[in-house]
C-alpha cells in the first residue's frame, strides 16, 4: 500500500535518514476491551450530575425543615389555632419579652383573603385567556400570531413590582368605577354586598391585578396545549363542513379541557404566592371577610412583608410558619397542576 | 381543431378576503360605532365602558344577521365566536401597552445623566430629580444577580443533563420537584434564607443573602428551559459520538452542550429576566442601603427593585418619580434581555 504524501514529507523533515523503522515501529492502536460497564470518568459525571439534579429536592426538603424548624414553637403554642384563629396579637410580658401563651397567633382571616383573590384572579383570567389562546392557534394570522406570542411572553416576565404600580396609579381608578357599577346592578349578590361603601384596595382590585398578572401563563399553557390537537382530528372535522367554531367545540375543547384546568391552577398557584403587586393595591384587615368589593382584605405573603419590618423574633418566627403555611399550599396547589398537564400533553395520536 | 387552446389558469387566492367583503367589514365596524354612539347618548349610560360593550354587541349582532342571512345558522354562530376570541386578544393586550405606556410617559421625567452616576448617599428621596441616582442599585443588582447566576447555572444545567442524558431512576420525580420548585413564592426563598442562613449564622443582611435567594427562583427556570433545549438536540449526535469511542462524559462535554449551546444562554438569559425584577426576598434579605456598596458579603446593598420599591413606599411626588425612572431602567434592562433571548434562540433554530 503506498503512503500518502504527507507521511513521507513528514518522516523526511523530523527524524534522521536511514533510522526511520527503528525509531518509530508502525504501531496498531491496543485493541480495546468491549464492555457495558461504564468507565471511570463516566462515573464520575454520573454522580455530579445526579447531585446536581437531586439540588431540587435538597432546597425544597430544607425550606420545608428550616420553616417548620424557625415556627414550630409557635406552631406548637398554637395548634390548629394558626390556621383556624384570625388574631394576631403580640403581647409581651413585664420584662418586655414577648410572652406567647398570652399572644395569638392566626391566619386564618389572610388565608380566606388569599384564596379569595387567588379564586377571583382566576375566575377573571381563565375566559380571556382561553379565548385570546383560541385566537392565536385558531384564529390569527401568522405574522400577528408571533408578535403576540412575543409580547405575551415578556408581559409573563414583567416584574411583579410593575404590576403593582400600574395597578395602584392606573388601573385601581378604572376598577373602582367597575366595582361601583357593579356593586349598583348585582349588590343583591351575597358576595356584591357591602355594609360600607369603601371601594379602595379591596380584594375585587387585588383580583384583577393578578388577573392581568397570570393571563400570560395561562394563556402560554392553553396555546401549547390547543397546538397540540391532533390535525387528523381537526381536518376530520373539517372536511365533515364544521364551522370553524363547531371544530372548535368537537375537537379542541374536549381535548384540551383538562390542560386548561392545569393552566388555571399553575395561574392559581402563582396568584397565591404574589407578594409586592398584592400589597400595593389590598387594604390588610385581620377579619376575614368574603365580600369581594370592601376594601378590606387578607393575603399571607403581603401579611409577610408588612409585618416583617417592625417583627420581634417570636413574631417573626410566627411569620416563619405563616411562610411555611404558604410554601405547602402553593406546593400542593403546583402539583396538582403540573400532573394535570403533564397527562394531558402526552395524550395526543 | 387539431391544435388545442392553452388556457392558463390564472392562480387565486380563495382564502383571502375580496375587497367587496374587506369594505363590508369597515362598514359593519363603522355602523356598530354608530349605533353605540347613538345608544350611549340616546339612554342613561355614560362612559367608556358603555361605548365599549355597545360597540361589541353591536358588532356581534351586525356580524350574527349577515351570516346567518347569507349563509345561515351554523356561520352565524361561528361568527360569534370569532368576535369573542378577538376581544379575548385585545383583553389580554391592552393591560400590556397600558403598562409600556405608562412607564415611558412617567419614567421619562426622572431620567437624566446623574440617574446612573450618583447613588443616594447624600440625597433624601424628596430631592429634586436631577439629584442623586440609582449607581448603588444598578450595581448591587448586578452583584446579587451575577451571585445568583453562578450558583444556579451550573445546578441547572447539571439538572437538565440528569434529566435528558442520564435518565437515571430519580429523573420523574426530579422533573417533578423542579415543576414544583418553579411554584415557590418568592417571598418564601426570602424567608428560607432568612431563617436558615440569616438568623442562625451571619444575624445580618447582605448582597450574598439577596443572591442566594435570587438563586432559588433562578434554578428551576435554567433547568426547565435548558431541558427543553436538550432535548431537541437530535439523538443521532449522541449515538455519533459514542460511536466513535467516546464516553458518555466526553460526547455529553463536547458534542451535545456545545450544539445546544445558543439554547443553554438563552435558558440562562431567561432566569436572568425572571430574577432582575423580583423584589420581595431582597426586601426580607439584601437590607438595601443607599450608598455603593461593591462587597456582597458585608453591610446591606441596594437593588433595583428596592430602589423603586422604596419610593413608591416613601409616597411624595418626587420619590414615586423615582421609582417610575428606576422601573424604566428596570424594564429596559428585562426587554433588553429579551431580545437577546429571541435572537440567540432564532439563530439557533436556522442552523
Amino acid at each position: 500500500m503506498r503512503k500518502p504524501a504527507w507521511h513521507k514529507n513528514h518522516l523526511v523533515n523530523t527524524t534522521t535518514p536511514g533510522a526511520n523503522s527503528a525509531i518509530f515501529p508502525i504501531s496498531t492502536p491496543e485493541k480495546r476491551e468491549i464492555t457495558t460497564k461504564p468507565r471511570f470518568s463516566d462515573k464520575v459525571f454520573r454522580g455530579v450530575a445526579t447531585v446536581g439534579g437531586l439540588s431540587s429536592l435538597v432546597i425544597l426538603g430544607l425550606i420545608l425543615i428550616f420553616l417548620g424548624y424557625q415556627g414550630f414553637q409557635v406552631l406548637r403554642s398554637e395548634g390548629f389555632g394558626f390556621i383556624t384563629g384570625s388574631n394576631w396579637q403580640v403581647m409581651q410580658d413585664n420584662a418586655g419579652n414577648t410572652d406567647l401563651s398570652a399572644s395569638s397567633f392566626g391566619i386564618a382571616a389572610m388565608l380566606v383573603g388569599t384564596l379569595l383573590c387567588a379564586a377571583l384572579a382566576v375566575l377573571i383570567a381563565v375566559p380571556i385567556s382561553v379565548l385570546c389562546a383560541l385566537y392565536l392557534t385558531f384564529y390569527a394570522p401568522q405574522f400577528l400570531k408571533k408578535i403576540m406570542v412575543a409580547i405575551i411572553d415578556l408581559m409573563a416576565a414583567f416584574p411583579s413590582i410593575l404590576f403593582g404600580m400600574w395597578g395602584f396609579f392606573i388601573l385601581m381608578p378604572h376598577v373602582e368605577y367597575w366595582a361601583k357599577l357593579i356593586h349598583k346592578y348585582f349588590g343583591w349578590f351575597p358576595l356584591f354586598k357591602m355594609d360600607v361603601p369603601v371601594f379602595t384596595r379591596s380584594p375585587f382590585v387585588a383580583g384583577v391585578v393578578l388577573a392581568i398578572m397570570i393571563i400570560p401563563i395561562i394563556t402560554s399553557v392553553s396555546r401549547e396545549i390547543f397546538s397540540q390537537t391532533p390535525l387528523d382530528r381537526v381536518q376530520a372535522a373539517y372536511a365533515l363542513g364544521a364551522t370553524r367554531w363547531s371544530m372548535i367545540r368537537a375537537v379542541v375543547i374536549p381535548y384540551g379541557k383538562s390542560g386548561v384546568v392545569g393552566g388555571a391552577m399553575l395561574g392559581l398557584g402563582r396568584a397565591m404566592g404574589e407578594t409586592v403587586a398584592v400589597y400595593t393595591v389590598l387594604n390588610l384587615v385581620y377579619q376575614i371577610n368574603w365580600q369581594v368589593l370592601i376594601g378590606a382584605g387578607g393575603n399571607v405573603a403581603s401579611m409577610i412583608l408588612l409585618k416583617f419590618g417592625e417583627a420581634g423574633p417570636t413574631e417573626t418566627r410566627a411569620l416563619m410558619a405563616a411562610g411555611l403555611v404558604l410554601f405547602l399550599l402553593t406546593l400542593l396547589v403546583n402539583s396538582i397542576a403540573n400532573t394535570i398537564v403533564s397527562r394531558t400533553g402526552g395524550k395526543g395520536r | 381543431m387539431s391544435t388545442p387552446t392553452i388556457s392558463k389558469v390564472k392562480p387565486t387566492q380563495p382564502w383571502k378576503r375580496t375587497p367587496k367583503q374587506q369594505l363590508l367589514i369597515a362598514v359593519n365596524l363603522v355602523g356598530a360605532a354608530v349605533i353605540s354612539f347613538v345608544v350611549v347618548f340616546a339612554t342613561a349610560m355614560k362612559g367608556k365602558l358603555a361605548y365599549l360593550a355597545i360597540f361589541f354587541i353591536s358588532v356581534i349582532v351586525i356580524n350574527f344577521v349577515e351570516n346567518y342571512i347569507k349563509r345561515g345558522m351554523a356561520a352565524a354562530k361561528d361568527s360569534i365566536a370569532t368576535s369573542f376570541a378577538t376581544a379575548g386578544l385585545i383583553v389580554a393586550v391592552v393591560p400590556i401597552f397600558s403598562i409600556l405606556f405608562t412607564i415611558f410617559d412617567r419614567g421619562r421625567a426622572g431620567l437624566n445623566f446623574n440617574l446612573f452616576v450618583q447613588d443616594m448617599k447624600s440625597n433624601g428621596p424628596n430631592d429634586p430629580l436631577g439629584q442623586g441616582g440609582l449607581l448603588h442599585a444598578l450595581i448591587g443588582s448586578g452583584i446579587m444577580v451575577g451571585i445568583a447566576l453562578l450558583i444556579s447555572l451550573p445546578i441547572g444545567i447539571l439538572t437538565a443533563i440528569y434529566l435528558t442524558e442520564i435518565k437515571g431512576i430519580y429523573s420523574r420525580p426530579i422533573k417533578f420537584l423542579v415543576q414544583a420548585m418553579s411554584g415557590v413564592p418568592s417571598i418564601v426563598a426570602g424567608l428560607f434564607i432568612l431563617s436558615a442562613i440569616v438568623f442562625p449564622i451571619t444575624k445580618s443582611s447582605s448582597g450574598f443573602m439577596g443572591g442566594l435567594a435570587l438563586a432559588i427562583l433562578m434554578i428551576p427556570t435554567i433547568a426547565r428551559t435548558s431541558e427543553e433545549v436538550l432535548l431537541l438536540i437530535p439523538n443521532d449526535l449522541r449515538e455519533a459520538g459514542v460511536a466513535l469511542g467516546g464516553t458518555q462524559w466526553r460526547t455529553i462535554s463536547l458534542i451535545v452542550v456545545p450544539a445546544a449551546k445558543s439554547g443553554l444562554i438563552t435558558a440562562t438569559i431567561l432566569g436572568l429576566a425572571r430574577v432582575a425584577g423580583e423584589t420581595a426576598p431582597l426586601i426580607l434579605v439584601s437590607g438595601g442601603g443607599d450608598s455603593v456598596n461593591p462587597n456582597p458579603f458585608h453591610a446591606p446593598m441596594g437593588s433595583l427593585p428596592f430602589y423603586i420599591w422604596k419610593g413608591f413606599t416613601y409616597g411624595t411626588t418626587e420619590s414615586i418619580a423615582r421609582s417610575w425612572a428606576g422601573i424604566f431602567v428596570l424594564l429596559s434592562i428585562i426587554f433588553l434581555l429579551f431580545i437577546a433571548a429571541r435572537t440567540l434562540s432564532g439563530s439557533g433554530d436556522k442552523k
